[in-house]
């Protein structure tokens, strides 16, 4: 590219700011321990955000390998490669290792750790040893849940939900649920703590001329992000000690054993089984969104780089942001239409509702694309994957809302495909996005596009093919969570495709591992700036500094970068810009 | 379980002699005038969307791929499925067709840079508003619906009381008459057509999810608190049915049928076997270990009590 900024060469309007260094000591990166010791102790919020990409990625292979497992069991009715118990673990383990130790950990705990310090022109995370807490904490955590495999009785076999009373000592013995416990909430005390690292980074720690109302979508979702993380972990871990209690103390909070009635009143250790729903899903209903802002975010970078432009609707943007997490902590109910026990409506409307905000985030991202001049690299080519797959993941999302439909398809196939489509589109597509797009940013070198875009089409086909038919299995009847079937219900075909897809889905996998392994050996040199980036991190050096800048340039709109580099094509109102044709006259509107 | 199954056919059986038209369903489903009032609330529902002429026509609709529904309230439930999937189809397919010209036609075809627009105030309105009519249209066929569907009579023609078990059924009718099964043996529900007949359900352990594919209808089975819902099959039919909430080892074995017959066919059902099973108490299946059947108190609906629906 021909624009690519050498940082020597932002001289001038470059205002001093403080990297947390003294001046003349920038380069001096390698006083202390060196080696494996450097990484162990680091605080560098670029080191452990890269390390928890790496476990998130490695986590997501191990994860990614029992998803076909199980579509192997499932591509034949009866088939005897698992056991009950076997597949029951393995969906456990699947759901697990991918919600809460991948999707999540990889977006705050990975790029956001890595990206946000940069997109606010700070020197680090506000709180370096937190962070690297964080981290430790998460690893130890992913690790913990593992294990479970390796205990007696083996892993926990109960769902990503845990439901009470299945998860009571009585029905699921064994070490391996407790291990799973322990092992979120070490993974939630972890977020918790990059929630508040990512909170206070992001209201102290933004350079001078970075209002809030110039931070990039990114950093907006992430700041949200953090806000609802705080909202909604701590309520599982409570949970989460609570069942451990009821488990190892005879507590009784989740098991209704024991109830009877004394003078019509209900005494002694009477618990309730919909306390534990309540409570997850209080958790799990933000935590889907904890899933999905962050790569809202990505994709909101992702597109107005790759189009020219700026972000569309920028301030609806976050609004409609802001909204959605305000939405999702009242709708937590929907997971629970089918219990009887829940205000249908109340929960049914605000359920629906939250289409509105994620509307306007579509039409936004479809306005950013608008009269652009679109480059369809590998970034590009997985937003607009993830596109398709959340707009059919939301339509079919939408319905689950309505509680009659619900009622005809909640745990079947067809919320199994529901999920899936959303999850795979945000952490998948969008997540994957990402990395493509920041990786010239770590580490100064291209990922291989031919190999990218294999990855991407096979993907994109692997995904239509693995979870379409499901929607109908779904339809047809066939529940979530069996190892088994009916061979005479004409479920098997659908499967079988389904299973055919996911193997394609795998294979576009095994591209990327090619593509590590060739950035690695053939280093393709990638410059500071490669794809004409336009906030901030691309004005540094790839990969950027110990403390990241060791000047800015002046930061007037949300893309400084870009004003930087292209100084005649500052943002303009609508209505104007006919006439003033991307010259500015004098005005900068973005940001005031 | 395979006595209790045996006594259960033995039961039937003998009914089905009596009665051949059970096997076979019948010429005509009952147009009572309750039928009728509930199509003009459904007339009601379908205005309160756009789609509401599209709606009423829902007969010659396709299903897409749904049931369509063996039950009066499974009929409601699939007609805003319909409905559902016609807004989905549109709103979608727009936003596909808006997506997929954005790529084609924005392609970079120069090195100039694009008009940098940035904001758009009256479109970003009209994209907030009519998303948001959108919504209120969906909630409110929602609500009609839901409403028909959780409604419960306050006479039904008979009551059922559903206990879920690890990894079986127990269906008890108020003349006594239990149908006990569990995975190798699935039980079944004999239920009169036409007529609404009243569910409590609950377990016995953990959860467990009381699902008919047909019924377009599933429901949590829960330890602690009764839950109740109407069914009122329409044709007389045999109908899969398939516990959906994950219950541990065997959940996905954990069957039932229900069989739906004419009320004359179902009170015979009900008297032959009520009067086999007490003369042979042993013929009636036997829960697993450990279920102790009144751990869960009074039941409601005998006698009228229907009010008892916490912990007891
Ligand atoms: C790469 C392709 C994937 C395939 C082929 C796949 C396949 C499966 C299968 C076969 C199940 C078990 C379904 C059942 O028996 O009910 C499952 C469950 C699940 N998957 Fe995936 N999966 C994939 C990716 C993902 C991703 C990326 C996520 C999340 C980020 C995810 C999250 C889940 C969850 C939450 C469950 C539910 C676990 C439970 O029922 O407790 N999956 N998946
Ligand atoms: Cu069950």
């Amino acid at each position: 590219m021909t624009d690519v900024i050498e940082p020597t060469q932002t001289g001038l309007q470059v205002p001093e700011v403080p990297t947390g260094e003294p001046h003349g000591h920038a380069g001096h990166e390698d006083h202390g321990p060196s080696g494996i010791l450097k990484w162990l102790t680091s605080t560098d919020h670029k080191v452990i955000g890269l390390s928890y990409m790496i476990t998130a990625i490695a986590v997501f292979y191990i994860s990614g390998i029992m998803a076909l497992v199980m579509r192997l069991q499932l591509a034949s009715p009866h088939s005897s490669l698992l056991s009950f118990s076997q597949y029951n673990a393995l969906f456990t383990m699947h759901g697990s290792l991918m919600l809460y130790l991948f999707a999540g950990p990889f977006a705050f705990g990975g790029l956001a750790n890595y990206i946000v310090p940069l997109q606010i022109g700070a020197p680090d995370m506000a709180f370096p040893r937190l962070n690297a807490l964080s981290y430790w904490l998460y690893l130890t955590g992913s690790i913990t849940m593992m294990l479970g495999f390796f205990v007696a009785g083996g892993a926990a076999q109960f769902g990503w939900v845990a439901y009470a009373p299945l998860s009571s000592a009585t029905s699921s013995p064994g070490a391996g649920p407790d291990t799973w416990i322990m092992a979120l909430v070490l993974t939630g005390f972890s977020a918790i703590f990059t929630g508040v690292n990512l909170c206070g980074t992001i209201f102290y720690l933004r350079a001078p001329g970075m209002t809030m109302f110039r931070m990039p979508i990114f950093t907006w979702n992430m700041l949200v992000t953090g806000i609802l993380i705080l909202i909604a972990f701590p309520v599982l871990t409570a949970a989460l000690v609570m069942l451990f209690c009821d488990r190892h103390f005879d507590t009784h909070i989740y098991t209704a054993v024991g109830c009877h009635l004394v003078n019509g009143l209900p005494m002694r250790s009477c618990g309730s089984p919909l306390l534990w729903q309540n409570l997850f899903w209080f958790f799990g209903h933000p935590e889907v969104y904890i899933l999905a802002l962050p790569f809202f975010g990505i994709v909101t970078e992702i597109f107005p780089v790759f189009s020219r432009k700026p972000v569309f609707g920028y301030k609806g943007m976050v609004f409609a942001t802001m909204s959605i997490a305000a939405l999702s902590t009242g709708v937590w109910a929907h997971h629970m239409f089918t219990t009887g026990a829940v205000l249908l409506p109340f929960f049914s409307l605000l359920s629906l509702l939250i289409a509105v905000p994620t509307g306007i985030e579509f039409f936004n991202w479809i306005g950013t694309m608008w009269h652009g001049q679109l480059r369809f690299t590998t970034p590009m080519l997985f937003s607009v994957g993830f596109l398709f797959a959340f707009l059919m993941g939301g339509v079919t999302g939408i319905m689950l809302a309505s509680p009659p439909i619900d009622f005809a398809t909640h745990d079947t196939y067809f919320v199994v495909a529901h999920f899936h489509q959303v999850l795979i589109g945000t952490a998948v597509f969008a997540g994957f996005a990402g990395l493509y797009y920041w990786y010239p940013k770590m580490f100064g070198r291209m990922l291989h596009e031919g190999l990218g875009k294999w990855h991407f089409w096979l993907l994109f086909i692997g995904f239509w093919v693995t979870f379409m038919p499901q929607y109908v299995l779904g339809l047809l009847g066939m529940p979530r969570r069996v190892a088994s079937y009916p061979s005479n219900l004409g479920w098997q075909s659908y499967n079988i495709v389904s299973t055919v897809g996911a193997f394609i889905i795998g294979v576009s996998f095994a591209f990327l591992l090619v593509n590590f392994v060739v950035s690695w050996r053939k280093p393709i040199p990638a410059g500071d700036n490669p794809w004409d980036g336009q906030t901030l991190e691309w004005f540094t050096t790839s990969p950027p500094p110990h403390h990241n800048y060791t000047h800015l340039p002046p930061i007037r709109s949300e893309r400084p970068t870009w004003d930087y580099n292209h100084p005649d094509a500052l943002n303009v109102p609508h209505g104007k810009a006919a006439h003033t044709n991307g010259k500015t006259n004098g005005k900068v509107r973005a940001g005031v | 379980m395979g006595t209790a199954n045996s006594s259960f056919l033995a039961g039937f059986d003998s009914v089905g002699a009596v009665d051949p038209s059970l096997t076979s369903a019948p010429p005509d489903t009952p147009e009572s005038p309750g039928r009728r009032h509930k199509s003009a609330r459904r007339r009601l529902a379908a205005a309160g969307v756009v789609l509401g002429a599209i709606l009423l026509g829902g007969c010659q609709l396709p299903t897409f791929g749904a049931y369509k529904g063996s039950t009066s309230q499974a009929r409601s439930t699939f007609h805003l499925w319909q409905g559902f999937f016609i807004a989905g189809l549109i709103v979608g397919g727009l936003v596909f067709l808006l997506i997929v010209w954005a790529v084609f036609r924005y392609r970079k075809r120069s090195d100039d840079v694009p008009v940098q627009t940035q904001y758009h105030t009256v479109l970003e309105i009209i994209y907030t508003v009519v998303p948001v009519l959108i919504v209120i249209g969906l909630f409110i066929a929602t609500v009609v619906v839901e409403n028909k569907v959780t409604a419960v009579e306050p006479n039904p023609y008979t009551e059922l009381h559903v206990y879920a078990f690890q990894w079986g059924w127990e269906f008890q009718y108020d003349n006594g008459v239990k149908v006990i099964g569990q995975t190798t043996a699935a039980p079944t529900m004999v239920l009169p057509t036409g007529k609404t007949v009243r569910v409590y359900l609950r377990s016995y352990d953990v959860l467990h999810g009381f699902y008919v594919p047909e019924f377009n209808f599933s429901r949590y089975a829960s330890p602690g608190y009764w839950t109740s819902f109407d069914l009122h099959v329409l044709h007389n039919g045999v109908y899969r049915g398939q516990c959906t909430q994950l219950c541990g080892l065997y959940h996905s074995l954990m069957f039932f049928n229900v069989r739906s017959v004419s009320p004359a066919a179902f009170q015979t059902w009900l008297h032959t076997t009520g009067a086999f099973q007490r003369q042979h108490p042993n013929s009636i299946g036997q829960l697993p270990a450990g279920i102790h059947a009144n751990i869960n108190g009074t039941a409601p609906g005998y006698s009228g009590s229907s009010g008892n629906t916490g912990n007891s």
